[in-house]
Protein backbone atom coordinates (compact mmCIF):
# COMPACT_ATOMS: atom_id res chain seq x y z
CA UNK A 1 0.00 0.00 0.00
CA UNK A 2 1.45 3.37 -1.03
CA UNK A 3 1.83 6.20 1.46
CA UNK A 4 0.55 9.69 0.62
CA UNK A 5 4.14 10.79 0.08
CA UNK A 6 4.79 8.03 -2.47
CA UNK A 7 1.43 8.64 -4.12
CA UNK A 8 2.04 12.37 -4.52
CA UNK A 9 5.38 11.67 -6.19
CA UNK A 10 3.81 9.22 -8.64
CA UNK A 11 0.90 11.55 -9.39
CA UNK A 12 3.39 14.29 -10.22
CA UNK A 13 5.40 11.90 -12.40
CA UNK A 14 2.26 10.81 -14.22
CA UNK A 15 2.25 14.33 -15.68
CA UNK A 16 5.78 13.79 -17.01
CA UNK A 17 5.96 10.15 -18.06
CA UNK A 18 3.63 7.21 -18.57
CA UNK A 19 3.40 5.22 -15.33
CA UNK A 20 3.84 1.45 -15.45
CA UNK A 21 0.63 -0.51 -15.00
CA UNK A 22 1.76 -1.52 -11.51
CA UNK A 23 2.27 2.12 -10.54
CA UNK A 24 -1.05 3.14 -12.09
CA UNK A 25 -2.83 0.39 -10.19
CA UNK A 26 -1.17 1.30 -6.89
CA UNK A 27 -2.03 4.99 -7.33
CA UNK A 28 -5.62 4.17 -8.25
CA UNK A 29 -6.09 2.00 -5.14
CA UNK A 30 -4.65 4.72 -2.93
CA UNK A 31 -6.83 7.43 -4.50
CA UNK A 32 -9.94 5.31 -3.90
CA UNK A 33 -9.46 5.51 -0.17
CA UNK A 34 -7.64 8.84 0.26
CA UNK A 35 -9.60 12.04 -0.24
CA UNK A 36 -6.52 14.23 0.35
CA UNK A 37 -4.53 12.65 -2.44
CA UNK A 38 -7.61 12.91 -4.69
CA UNK A 39 -7.71 16.64 -3.97
CA UNK A 40 -3.98 16.89 -4.57
CA UNK A 41 -4.37 15.19 -7.97
CA UNK A 42 -7.19 17.53 -9.03
CA UNK A 43 -5.20 20.55 -7.91
CA UNK A 44 -2.11 19.57 -9.93
CA UNK A 45 -4.31 19.22 -12.99
CA UNK A 46 -5.89 22.60 -12.33
CA UNK A 47 -2.43 24.17 -12.06
CA UNK A 48 -1.42 22.65 -15.38
CA UNK A 49 -4.57 23.95 -17.12
CA UNK A 50 -3.96 27.44 -15.81
CA UNK A 51 -0.31 27.42 -16.81
CA UNK A 52 -1.51 26.91 -20.39
CA UNK A 53 -4.05 29.68 -20.07
CA UNK A 54 -1.48 32.05 -18.62
CA UNK A 55 0.79 31.35 -21.53
CA UNK A 56 -2.02 32.10 -23.98
CA UNK A 57 -2.92 35.29 -22.17
CA UNK A 58 0.64 36.57 -22.25
CA UNK A 59 0.99 35.81 -25.95
CA UNK A 60 -2.20 37.74 -26.73
CA UNK A 61 -1.93 40.48 -24.11
CA UNK A 62 -1.56 43.68 -26.09
CA UNK A 63 -0.99 45.63 -22.90
CA UNK A 64 2.46 44.14 -22.28
CA UNK A 65 5.02 45.92 -24.43
CA UNK A 66 8.72 46.49 -24.69
CA UNK A 67 9.66 49.61 -22.76
CA UNK A 68 10.74 52.66 -24.76
CA UNK A 69 14.20 52.47 -23.22
CA UNK A 70 14.62 48.84 -24.27
CA UNK A 71 13.33 49.62 -27.75
CA UNK A 72 15.81 52.46 -28.05
CA UNK A 73 18.67 50.28 -26.85
CA UNK A 74 17.84 47.47 -29.25
CA UNK A 75 17.54 49.93 -32.15
CA UNK A 76 21.02 51.23 -31.40
CA UNK A 77 22.41 47.69 -31.36
CA UNK A 78 20.71 46.88 -34.64
CA UNK A 79 22.12 50.04 -36.23
CA UNK A 80 25.62 48.76 -35.63
CA UNK A 81 24.97 45.83 -37.90
CA UNK A 82 22.49 47.08 -40.44
CA UNK B 1 10.57 39.36 -49.61
CA UNK B 2 13.09 41.82 -48.30
CA UNK B 3 12.58 42.81 -44.71
CA UNK B 4 14.36 45.31 -42.59
CA UNK B 5 15.43 44.36 -39.03
CA UNK B 6 13.94 47.60 -37.74
CA UNK B 7 10.58 46.46 -39.10
CA UNK B 8 11.02 43.25 -37.13
CA UNK B 9 11.42 45.24 -33.97
CA UNK B 10 8.34 47.33 -34.75
CA UNK B 11 6.15 44.49 -35.91
CA UNK B 12 7.27 41.60 -33.74
CA UNK B 13 9.21 43.17 -30.86
CA UNK B 14 6.28 43.27 -28.44
CA UNK B 15 5.20 39.75 -29.33
CA UNK B 16 8.72 38.39 -28.81
CA UNK B 17 8.97 40.28 -25.54
CA UNK B 18 5.69 38.81 -24.24
CA UNK B 19 6.80 35.34 -25.32
CA UNK B 20 10.07 35.72 -23.42
CA UNK B 21 8.48 37.37 -20.39
CA UNK B 22 6.02 34.51 -19.95
CA UNK B 23 8.94 32.12 -19.67
CA UNK B 24 11.64 34.08 -17.89
CA UNK B 25 9.36 36.35 -15.82
CA UNK B 26 12.16 38.88 -15.44
CA UNK B 27 11.63 41.97 -17.66
CA UNK B 28 15.35 42.67 -18.01
CA UNK B 29 16.21 39.12 -19.01
CA UNK B 30 13.27 39.15 -21.42
CA UNK B 31 14.50 42.38 -23.05
CA UNK B 32 18.00 40.94 -23.33
CA UNK B 33 16.91 37.77 -25.10
CA UNK B 34 14.78 39.80 -27.54
CA UNK B 35 17.84 41.90 -28.36
CA UNK B 36 20.04 38.82 -28.74
CA UNK B 37 17.43 37.25 -30.99
CA UNK B 38 17.24 40.22 -33.34
CA UNK B 39 21.03 40.49 -33.48
CA UNK B 40 21.38 36.79 -34.22
CA UNK B 41 18.72 37.15 -36.91
CA UNK B 42 20.57 40.00 -38.63
CA UNK B 43 23.79 38.05 -38.66
CA UNK B 44 22.07 35.16 -40.37
CA UNK B 45 22.81 35.48 -44.08
CA UNK B 46 19.37 34.13 -45.00
CA UNK B 47 17.42 36.69 -43.05
CA UNK B 48 15.96 38.42 -46.09
CA UNK B 49 14.52 35.20 -47.44
CA UNK B 50 12.31 34.34 -44.50
CA UNK B 51 8.70 34.30 -45.60
CA UNK B 52 7.36 34.33 -42.06
CA UNK B 53 9.71 36.43 -39.94
CA UNK B 54 7.63 35.97 -36.79
CA UNK B 55 7.84 32.18 -36.84
CA UNK B 56 11.50 32.32 -37.71
CA UNK B 57 12.30 34.86 -35.01
CA UNK B 58 10.30 32.92 -32.42
CA UNK B 59 12.36 29.84 -33.26
CA UNK B 60 15.58 31.74 -32.56
CA UNK B 61 14.08 33.24 -29.42
CA UNK B 62 13.22 29.81 -28.00
CA UNK B 63 16.88 28.83 -28.14
CA UNK B 64 17.96 32.08 -26.48
CA UNK B 65 15.42 31.51 -23.70
CA UNK B 66 16.67 27.98 -23.08
CA UNK B 67 20.27 29.29 -22.94
CA UNK B 68 19.14 31.75 -20.32
CA UNK B 69 17.32 29.09 -18.28
CA UNK B 70 20.30 26.77 -18.52
CA UNK B 71 22.40 29.50 -16.98
CA UNK B 72 19.88 29.90 -14.16
CA UNK B 73 19.97 26.19 -13.42
CA UNK B 74 23.73 25.82 -13.86
CA UNK B 75 24.45 28.55 -11.40
CA UNK B 76 23.38 26.05 -8.79
CA UNK B 77 25.16 22.71 -8.54
CA UNK B 78 22.83 19.74 -8.87
CA UNK B 79 23.81 18.37 -5.47
CA UNK B 80 22.74 21.69 -4.03
CA UNK B 81 19.56 21.69 -6.09
CA UNK B 82 18.49 18.47 -4.54
CA UNK B 83 19.58 19.03 -0.98
CA UNK B 84 18.55 22.64 -0.54
CA UNK B 85 14.87 22.01 -0.26
CA UNK B 86 14.93 18.61 1.33
CA UNK B 87 14.08 20.15 4.65
CA UNK B 88 11.07 21.85 3.10
CA UNK B 89 9.95 18.65 1.41
CA UNK B 90 9.91 16.81 4.69
CA UNK B 91 7.58 19.45 6.01
CA UNK B 92 4.92 18.27 3.58
CA UNK B 93 4.67 14.80 5.13
CA UNK B 94 5.07 13.30 8.58
CA UNK B 95 7.35 10.38 9.44
CA UNK B 96 4.76 7.84 8.36
CA UNK B 97 4.34 9.41 4.91
CA UNK B 98 0.97 11.03 5.68
CA UNK B 99 0.19 14.63 4.75
CA UNK B 100 1.48 16.93 7.48
CA UNK B 101 -1.04 19.51 6.32
CA UNK B 102 -3.93 17.86 4.57
CA UNK B 103 -4.81 19.31 1.15
CA UNK B 104 -7.92 21.48 1.52
CA UNK B 105 -10.83 21.87 -0.83
CA UNK B 106 -10.27 24.70 -3.33
CA UNK B 107 -12.98 26.79 -4.89
CA UNK B 108 -12.81 25.91 -8.55
CA UNK B 109 -12.68 29.21 -10.46
CA UNK B 110 -15.97 29.45 -12.36
CA UNK B 111 -16.58 32.86 -13.85
CA UNK B 112 -14.16 35.04 -15.75
CA UNK B 113 -13.41 37.20 -12.73
CA UNK B 114 -12.45 34.23 -10.54
CA UNK B 115 -10.37 32.78 -13.34
CA UNK B 116 -8.45 36.03 -13.67
CA UNK B 117 -7.90 36.12 -9.92
CA UNK B 118 -6.70 32.53 -9.86
CA UNK B 119 -4.23 33.30 -12.66
CA UNK B 120 -2.94 36.28 -10.72
CA UNK B 121 -2.30 34.17 -7.61
CA UNK B 122 -0.66 31.48 -9.73
CA UNK B 123 1.68 34.06 -11.25
CA UNK B 124 2.61 35.40 -7.83
CA UNK B 125 3.29 31.87 -6.62
CA UNK B 126 5.51 31.20 -9.65
CA UNK B 127 7.53 34.25 -8.70
CA UNK B 128 8.11 32.86 -5.22
CA UNK B 129 9.38 29.56 -6.54
CA UNK B 130 13.19 29.21 -6.56
CA UNK B 131 14.24 30.38 -10.02
CA UNK B 132 15.69 27.06 -11.16
CA UNK B 133 12.51 25.22 -10.21
CA UNK B 134 10.44 27.82 -12.01
CA UNK B 135 12.67 27.42 -15.09
CA UNK B 136 12.27 23.66 -15.36
CA UNK B 137 8.56 23.83 -14.56
CA UNK B 138 8.09 26.40 -17.34
CA UNK B 139 9.87 24.18 -19.84
CA UNK B 140 7.58 21.32 -18.92
CA UNK B 141 4.20 22.94 -18.43
CA UNK B 142 4.39 26.06 -20.59
CA UNK B 143 6.51 24.87 -23.49
CA UNK B 144 5.44 21.26 -23.11
CA UNK B 145 8.96 20.03 -23.71
CA UNK B 146 9.34 16.33 -22.97
CA UNK B 147 11.60 15.10 -20.23
CA UNK B 148 14.27 13.92 -22.59
CA UNK B 149 14.62 17.39 -24.14
CA UNK B 150 14.66 19.07 -20.75
CA UNK B 151 17.37 16.75 -19.44
CA UNK B 152 19.45 17.28 -22.54
CA UNK B 153 19.13 21.05 -22.41
CA UNK B 154 19.83 21.33 -18.69
CA UNK B 155 22.28 18.43 -18.52
CA UNK B 156 20.55 16.76 -15.62
CA UNK B 157 19.38 13.18 -15.15
CA UNK B 158 15.80 12.09 -15.70
CA UNK B 159 15.41 11.33 -12.00
CA UNK B 160 16.62 14.80 -11.09
CA UNK B 161 14.14 16.31 -13.52
CA UNK B 162 11.22 14.38 -11.98
CA UNK B 163 12.25 15.38 -8.49
CA UNK B 164 12.62 19.04 -9.45
CA UNK B 165 9.25 19.08 -11.21
CA UNK B 166 7.69 17.43 -8.17
CA UNK B 167 9.19 20.09 -5.89
CA UNK B 168 7.99 22.85 -8.18
CA UNK B 169 4.43 21.47 -8.12
CA UNK B 170 4.46 20.90 -4.36
CA UNK B 171 5.70 24.45 -3.82
CA UNK B 172 3.13 25.98 -6.17
CA UNK B 173 0.29 23.94 -4.71
CA UNK B 174 1.19 24.93 -1.18
CA UNK B 175 1.41 28.59 -2.12
CA UNK B 176 -1.97 28.45 -3.90
CA UNK B 177 -3.52 26.71 -0.93
CA UNK B 178 -2.51 29.59 1.30
CA UNK B 179 -3.31 32.45 -1.07
CA UNK B 180 -6.19 31.24 -3.22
Amino acid sequence: MLSCKQTSLLVSQSLDRPLTWRERWAVRVHLLICVYCRRFTQQLKLIRRYMERWQQQVAEGEDIQLSLAARERITQQLDKFY
Amino acid sequence: MATNPHDWLNEHGDYLYRFALARLRDPHQAEDVVQETLLAAIKNPNFAEQSSPRTWLTGILKHKIIDCMRKQVRETAVSELLSEEDANMDDFFDDTGHWAEKPQVWDIPHDALQQTQFLKVLQQCMERLPQKLAAIFTMRDVDEMDNEEICKELEITTTNAWVMLYRARMGLRKCLEIHW
